[in-house]
This record gives structure tokens, C-alpha cells and sequence, in this order.
């Protein structure tokens, strides 16, 4: 065994000749953020649609969800991923495609990303909100109904609100998916995380290091998520649910 | 954009023969060597012995917290020094990206496996346990003859979904420039400059496959669902 190990490598000026490779890294962590975070917020909007289309009573609203979700679950991420970049450009209106490939480092790998993980992402989360919808009692949405509602109020009203708390823990999972999946952006050139770590593992041959640190990066990331998405089930916890009582505890009422 | 069909039939013998090949390969092997691993990790998890527990907790909460890319690149280059160490050879032995990748797969879908099964082992109410005790067998004989068959029963839709997911994600050794079936696309598409219908048509098959298989996993809940 004679790995060199060290530390300091950190510390040395990374391939570009101006930066440490702690901070091509730390820019590594600040794309998987913006590329999760990006993805995140458009799957959870798109997600919701789409899994209340797959609800919907409508055979047509049900049957657009049903083949929305079936197509980009059913499809490896990494082969949608080329399909966004290799394949759009190509076969959208020639300007468009050629505005695409004109895009410079990094936007013109970023878009893609973004587009490829949204659409994968709503395809999950919308399986995982139809979940939480269905586990509802029947009773909710027809009580709703004969109030008055209109089908739109009900699924805004009553039930929305109540799938999302179920789906808390579900969807932490999801959110940490996001994040893991962020990686294959890196199969386009763009240098996030995992990407960086390659890079410096490429260019110093700190394999170790590098992996380490993106390790560590990943990590603490989805340390946050599963932070954050404590935070909100134990907020936003109903009285009478499982788990409202810890909301006692993080308000000091029980109101 | 002219479509060039031609281009993806004459490739469909190098796509499948070489492509798919290794791909099912892999899929089969990390499937079952993963699900011998998993359940070895699945009963460390649910053991008494905190000295057992929580190693394997640790190890599967990491690696399920960690990108696959992560992990492939991890494996690859530190299976080498592993293997020195083991050998006691002076220097990294080479493994080669092939042994390297079906190891990864393993190692990875072992720790989601174990997940499964833990989930489906605690499934089971504790009262089948207590009353396999209490008519008289032992611990060993509960599990495998009351607790277990159950257990398979409740997680075998899991099980699936994992494979049908293993074997979409075996597409990423594509970074270890590995010929599974999306390399084999991959290279054949840059060879012709027919990127874009290699990779619809990769895709495609891709669908169709996993599509089916899913069909098979509604299929399997609905004949547990009548089993209970």
C-alpha cells in the first residue's frame, strides 16, 4: 500500500491554475444545490398536478397522468438525460436547436439538466403525492363535495392539504433522490459535485481526497433535507395525527 | 431532421448481442449476489447486538445517501488497493472496469435490498412470531418457517421495482466507458453521426422493457393482495 495520502491537497491551485480545489468543490456543491433545489421546487408543482390528474374521476384526466408518469419512470434517468441534450436540439425548429447548442458552459448544460430531472422528478413525485392522496378516507373528498365544493376546491381544500402532511417522510426520500440524481448531470459536462471531485481525482490523482470530500459533501446535503423535512412534518402536524405532539413540544402551545 | 431507420436496424445485432448482454449480465449478477448481501445486511440490522446493528446500519445509510455515480467512481479506484491488501501485493492490482462494475452494483443494491426485506421482516406482526415461540419452536425455526415465508410474500413487489430500478441504473457505467446496452447505442451513434435515433431508439427499448416489467409487479400485488 503506498497511497500518498494528504490533506493539504486542498488547498493546492486545482487545473484552471487560479482556484483551490476546495473551492471548485465548494462551486460543486453550489450547482448540485441549484440543480436539486431548481428541480425540487418544479417537481413538487408539476408532481402535484400530475398525481391529481392521476386521481382526477375523469377517464381522459386520469388516462394523460397515468401516461405522463408511465413514460419518464420507465426510461434509465441517464439515457432521458441525453435525450434532453443530445436529442432535443435536433429535432426542435433549426434556430431554436441551434440557440440550445450555442449556449456556453455551464447554462447550456444546466438547462438540459434542469428540464431532464424536472420531468424524471415529477414522475416520482407525483406517484409518491397520489399515494398520500388515496390513503385518504373516500368520505374527505365526498364530504367536501357536498358542501358545495367544486372539485378543484375539494382537491385545494381538502385533500391537498392533508396528502402533503402524509407524504412528508415519502417525499424526504424523494428530495434525497433529487440530489443523488443530480450527479448524472455530470455525464453532460456539467461540473457539479461529483463532477468537481472527478476532476481534481483526474487532475492531482488525490483519488481519495477528492471522493472523500464529495462523499462528505453529499452527506451534508441530504443532512439538510432530512433536517428541513423534519422541521416541516413536526410544524405542520395536525392535532390528532400521529406526531402532532412533538409540534407542542417546537411551539411550546398546543393551539 | 431525417430520421435514418437503416441506421438503427443494422445496429440492432452489435445493440443486443453486445449491449444488452452485458447489461442483463450485469443486472442478474448485482440481483443476486446483492440479495444474498442484502439479507446477510438485513438480519445484521435487525440483530440484538448493537456491536452487529450498527455497522450495518452505517453502512447502509451511507451508501443510500450517496450518488451511484459517487459510488461507481469510488469502487473503481479503490478496488485496486483493496485487492493489494487482501493479496498483500507491493502495488494496486488491476481489476479492470468489468469486475469493478458488477462488485459496485452489488455492494450498492445490497444495502437497498436490505432495506426490503428489513421492512418486509418487520411487516409481519410480532404476534406470528410469539405464537411460532409459544407452540414450541425455536427462534430459528419461527423465522424460517413462519416469519420468512410471509416476509417474501409482503416484499416480493419491492423486490422487483428494485430490479426494474437496478437495471435502469446499470445504464451509468457508461462513466466507467463500459459497453452495456446505452454504450453500446452511445458508440454506434457517434460512429454514423446517428446520435439522435440510437438514442430514441435505446430509449424505446428501455420502455418497453421496464414497462412490462412493472406490468409483472401490479401483477405479483394483486396476487399477494388475494393471498392474505
Amino acid at each position: 500500500m503506498n497511497y500518498d495520502w494528504s490533506w493539504t491537497v486542498f488547498v493546492d491551485l486545482s487545473s484552471n491554475g487560479v482556484d483551490t480545489y476546495l473551492y471548485t468543490l465548494l462551486m460543486g456543491v453550489g450547482w448540485t444545490l441549484a440543480l436539486s433545489l431548481s428541480a425540487g421546487v418544479i417537481s413538487l408543482f408539476f408532481g402535484s398536478i400530475v398525481a391529481v390528474l392521476r386521481t382526477a374521476p375523469s377517464v381522459w384526466l386520469h388516462f394523460i397522468g397515468t401516461v405522463y408518469v408511465e413514460i419518464f419512470r420507465n426510461i434509465p434517468l441517464l439515457v432521458q438525460m441525453f435525450l434532453w441534450y443530445f436529442v432535443l436540439p435536433e429535432v426542435l425548429p433549426k434556430d431554436w436547436g441551434d440557440a440550445l447548442k450555442q449556449m456556453g458552459q455551464p447554462w447550456g448544460q444546466f438547462i438540459p439538466a434542469v428540464l431532464c430531472l424536472s420531468f424524471y422528478g415529477t414522475a416520482r413525485l407525483a406517484e409518491t403525492l397520489r399515494a398520500g392522496i388515496q390513503s385518504l378516507p373516500r368520505g374527505q373528498g365526498q364530504a367536501g363535495t357536498a358542501m358545495g365544493l367544486t372539485p378543484l376546491q375539494v382537491y385545494r381544500y381538502v385533500i391537498m392539504p392533508q396528502a402533503y402532511r402524509i407524504v412528508i417522510p415519502p417525499l424526504t426520500s424523494e428530495f434525497m433522490g433529487i440530489v443523488k440524481y443530480s450527479s448524472v448531470a455530470l455525464t453532460i459536462g456539467l461540473l457539479e459535485l461529483t463532477g468537481q471531485a472527478r476532476a481534481m481525482q483526474e487532475f492531482s490523482f488525490h483519488i481519495f481526497e477528492a471522493f472523500s470530500a464529495a462523499t462528505a459533501g453529499y452527506l451534508a446535503i441530504n443532512g439538510c433535507v432530512v433536517m428541513a423535512m423534519h422541521y416541516l412534518e413536526r410544524h405542520f402536524a395536525l392535532p390528532g395525527r400521529i406526531g402532532w405532539k412533538a409540534r407542542m413540544k417546537l411551539s411550546g402551545s398546543a393551539s | 431532421m431525417n430520421f435514418d431507420f437503416n441506421a438503427v436496424i443494422q445496429a440492432i445485432p452489435y445493440l443486443f448481442g453486445t449491449g444488452m448482454t452485458f447489461t442483463l449480465t450485469l443486472t442478474l449478477a448485482a440481483a443476486s449476489m446483492g440479495l444474498v448481501l442484502g439479507t446477510l445486511l438485513a438480519v445484521m440490522r435487525l440483530s440484538p447486538y448493537r456491536l452487529v446493528s450498527v455497522p450495518a446500519g452505517i453502512y447502509v445509510n451511507t451508501l443510500r445517501s450517496i450518488p451511484l455515480l459517487l459510488v461507481i467512481f469510488w469502487f473503481y479506484f479503490l478496488m485496486p488497493y483493496i485487492g493489494a491488501w487482501v493479496t498483500g501485493a507491493s502495488r494496486p492490482i488491476n481489476i479492470g472496469a468489468y469486475k469493478s462494475a458488477i462488485i459496485t452494483f452489488t455492494l450498492f443494491e445490497a444495502a437497498y435490498f436490505c432495506e426490503i426485506m428489513r421492512a418486509g421482516i418487520q411487516s409481519v406482526s410480532r404476534g406470528q412470531m410469539a405464537a411460532g415461540l409459544a407452540i414450541g419452536l425455536t427462534y430459528r425455526q419461527a423465522m424460517q418457517s413462519i416469519i420468512l415465508p410471509q416476509a417474501v410474500r409482503n416484499m416480493l413487489p419491492s423486490l422487483v421495482t428494485r430490479v426494474i430500478i437496478l437495471f435502469q441504473d446499470t445504464s451509468l457505467v457508461y462513466v466507467l466507458s463500459l459497453t452495456d446496452f446505452l454504450g453500446a447505442g452511445a458508440k454506434i451513434g457517434q460512429r454514423d453521426g446517428r446520435l439522435v435515433e440510437l438514442y430514441l431508439f435505446v430509449a424505446l427499448v428501455y420502455w418497453v422493457i421496464c414497462f412490462s416489467a412493472s406490468r409483472v409487479v401490479k401483477f405479483l400485488e394483486r396476487r399477494t393482495r388475494v393471498a392474505r
